[in-house]
């Protein structure tokens, strides 16, 4: 038996023994996600056993290193992990932005202290992070931003206003992009800070969207205190870390055109909704239009995987991220279109327990967000036209 | 689960497959061939190199005279050829003639391999009927002889039909005009008494043909695999054809892009070139998005055929689909692209959207793959 053989049997009889069973089935709704942090509410005590057991063995995080709290799992192992996971329909522990995007930047670029102190906690979901990014002036144009960073010495006083911040009115912590330096090119006076969302003069207001949910915030940022040892890498050097984290949002944003393991694909709730005749869905035009998303779904799920395959063996193209972020984002706005399609009527319920689509009206809306956030669909054709085929 | 990346001795494959192409066989060469109204519809000292190279013998086994070298193989030589339009006997021949003995033939019929190796015998595949195909509508009928068959009907848009040494046959020998049941297929001598084959010239250049079956009398050891089951070897030799279609679709393809690109480098209008224009930028970036999925499905189609993978005929289906409608894309674009210039026969990229029409209509286009992944689906 290899190694990693036996690896899949002690993870699986690990999962058996500790997974609790209420956690062994899809989410109903993005509210059953847990995102820890300070004001986090449990919804159940599995909920909590089921982070606290994952946190322990560090496999909310489990390629991290076992030095700050990570599994210190290889890309194999982390893969058969999830594999399991997946064969017993576990809910992931922990939905997190610190395990997603700030974690992998401070791992990579930031100070040893800086590791001691944040990856912690971020592994065990006792600290929730929120991304301080876009700002009212500076959407597609994100180099272009304004906050203003003062230097004070030993610390900044930060001065502006971001928007669309995920969940910053739940977060605890922000990491923030800020001008450090007005004088050079805008890209070279950009700083990534972190600091606590409880620092004096910071304000959070939620953003009511179409869906009539409110996942994003305006958070205004008054004379905030930031400490100079927040700073991730270098002053002024923030630019790059800022591209590396938005691949990683890329392919993260980009990930929602896959179905999710257990989650009914689109054909199914077709079928579903509209039944069959011969064999073959009874609206022929609605069939057809479903294969056509079928297929190109196939592809986009195949060439995530070739991504990530070249990747490994150091081949293919580099700024892969934005072809994958545009296919996978365009894919599923057209995904919920054929659903309110199929569902007809029926599947614009607005409110109600009962409804047979649930809040497909609601998901329907939030989806027309993905292809803006993370760099529109429009910055990912620039970047391809750009960076890829030197078209200019 | 295997890497979607090829192996060195692939890539070494391809690597050798592109500069044989473009050396031996480039777009220049079928130009030639379509102005000359060339008899043979190939060169044949190219189609001599590339046997030599042991292109024809790819799939076919050592045992006989082949390199045993897979799908994914084979594909990057069609989709290399698909790049510079190159015309050979290479997918009549070295793809469906094989692989229909491989799949379906008795040890004796198998004996041709040897030769479809070294590119001595052209075979060709007979069974559509009608202008969109449908494999299983068949009304050409075989009725039994004495110990052998008499076969009747027509088949149309038959690839190197006129140059083949045999013709694949599909007949009905029981049932009804749509059913699966009942179909046999025949191996049948163009030379045979009733059969007549009629060229026909398509935009391309290349070669289909007519075939007639009238009254041709054929032993029973015409027959290619089982009496009334031919549907299913049939199905699998389609798969096989359809994703290595999909690679040429992606080659040639990539190839119209690759020139559009290019021109959009060269070609300057209001004092800039136009590849400075966003919106000219952003329909290049879709196409080379799209592409990228082609690319990914395409391997992935042959690495199932490869490991006789259940999935084979769903992501053969998806990736002729996705290759077609891509090719129908990138070749309508490229044309618009290249402006009044695209619209001569002097610019080549005409070429491309010509053959790749064809190309995408055999074996079935866009409509029929989504139909087909719609079913095997289940929806």
């Amino acid at each position: 038996m290899t190694d990693l053989d036996t690896f899949r049997q002690e993870t699986r009889a690990w999962l058996e023994e500790n997974c609790p069973q209420s956690m062994r089935s899809p989410f109903k709704s993005d509210k059953d996600a847990c995102w820890g942090g300070r004001k986090f509410q449990f919804q159940s005590e599995d909920q909590r056993l089921w982070l606290e057991r994952m946190a322990d063995k560090g496999w909310t995080a489990p390629e991290w290193p076992t030095e700050y709290g990570g599994g210190g799992l290889s890309r194999e192992q982390h893969k058969v992990l999830l594999e399991e996971m997946a064969r017993i329909k576990a809910r992931p522990p922990l939905n997190s932005f610190g395990i997603w995007m700030i974690g992998p930047a401070i791992l990579k670029f930031g100070s040893e202290a800086l590791k001691q102190q944040h990856l912690p906690p971020i592994v065990r979901g006792e600290i929730r992070w929120c991304q301080g990014y876009s700002e009212p002036g500076a959407g597609s144009d994100l180099a272009g931003l304004q906050t203003r960073a003062e230097d004070k010495g030993d610390h900044f006083i930060v001065n502006g206003q971001k928007i669309w911040t995920s969940y910053a009115d739940k977060a605890d912590w922000m990491f923030a992009l800020v001008r450090t330096n007005p004088d050079v090119k805008k890209q070279e006076g950009i700083s990534l800070v972190l600091f606590d969302m409880e620092t004096p003069g910071v304000s959070t207001r939620p953003i009511k969207l179409i869906s009539g949910e409110s996942p994003f915030c305006e958070t205004f940022l008054d004379d905030v205190r930031v400490e100079k040892d927040q700073v991730v890498g270098e002053i002024d050097k923030g630019w790059t870390i800022a591209k590396y984290l938005l691949t990683h949002e890329r392919s993260m944003i980009g990930g929602f055109g896959s179905t999710a393991a257990g989650q009914k694909t689109l054909s199914e709730l077709a079928v579903g909704a509209v039944g069959l005749e011969d064999g073959k869905l009874a609206d022929p035009l609605l069939r057809a239009d479903i294969a056509s998303w079928a297929i190109d779904s196939i592809g986009y799920e195949l060439t995530a995987e070739r991504a990530k395959d070249e990747a490994k063996s150091g081949q293919g193209v580099g700024n892969v991220s934005a072809m994958l972020k545009l296919a996978g984002t365009e894919l599923n706005k057209r995904r919920y279109e054929l659903l309110v399609a199929a569902f007809g009527s029926e599947g614009l319920l607005w409110e109600g327990d009962d409804r047979p689509a649930g809040a497909l009206p609601q998901q329907w809306l939030r989806t027309k967000g993905n292809s803006i956030e993370g760099g529109t669909s429009e910055v990912q054709l620039n970047i391809i036209a750009k960076n890829i085929l030197g078209l200019g | 689960m295997q890497k979607l990346v090829l192996t060195e001795e692939q890539q070494m494959l391809k690597d050798a497959a592109r500069g044989l192409f473009s050396e031996q066989a480039p777009v220049s060469q079928l130009r030639k061939l379509r102005d000359e109204k060339d008899p043979l519809g190939y060169v044949p000292e190219f189609w001599n190199q590339a046997v030599e190279l042991g292109l024809a013998g790819t799939l076919i086994p050592e045992s006989h005279g082949g390199s045993e070298f897979g799908h994914v193989g084979m594909g990057q030589v069609m989709e290399e050829g698909g790049r510079t339009l190159a015309a050979s006997p290479l997918f009549a021949s070295g793809i469906l003639g094989a692989c229909a003995l491989m799949l379906a033939g008795n040890d004796s019929q198998k004996e041709t391999l040897k030769e479809i190796a070294a590119g001595s015998h052209l075979m060709a595949l007979a069974i559509d009927e009608t202008g969109r195909h449908q494999p299983l509508r068949v009304t050409t009928r075989a009725e039994a002889q004495g110990d052998g068959f008499v076969l009747n009907g027509s088949k149309t848009f038959v690839v190197d039909g006129h140059i083949a040494n045999t013709l694949i046959v599909s007949a009905r020998t029981s049932g009804g005009e749509r059913d699966e049941q009942g179909i046999t297929l025949f191996l049948v001598d163009p030379e045979a008494e009733g059969v007549s084959v009629e060229r026909t010239i398509f935009p391309d250049g290349r070669n289909y043909a007519k075939v007639q079956l009238q009254n041709v009398a054929v032993g029973a050891d015409a027959v290619l695999g089982e009496k009334d089951q031919g549907a299913q070897p049939l199905q699998k030799l389609l798969d096989i054809g359809n994703a290595h279609l999909a690679a040429e679709l992606l080659g040639l393809s990539s190839d119209a892009f690759d020139r559009t690109v290019a021109y959009m480098k060269e070609r300057k209008q209001f004092g800039v070139y136009i590849s400075s224009f966003q919106a000219l930028q952003h329909r290049a970036a879709h196409m080379w998005s799209e592409l990228e999925q082609v690319k990914s499905m395409v391997l992935k189609a042959f690495m199932a055929l490869d490991a006789n993978d259940e999935q084979a005929s769903l992501l053969a289906s998806a990736a002729k689909a996705k290759a077609s409608q891509v090719a129908e894309l990138v070749t309508n674009e490229g044309v618009q692209l290249h402006g009044g210039m695209g619209m001569t026969d002097e610019y080549d990229i005409g070429l491309y959207m010509k053959r790749a029409r064809p190309v995408q209509l055999l074996l079935g286009d866009f409509r029929y793959h989504a139909d087909r992944v719609a079913s095997l689906k289940g929806f």
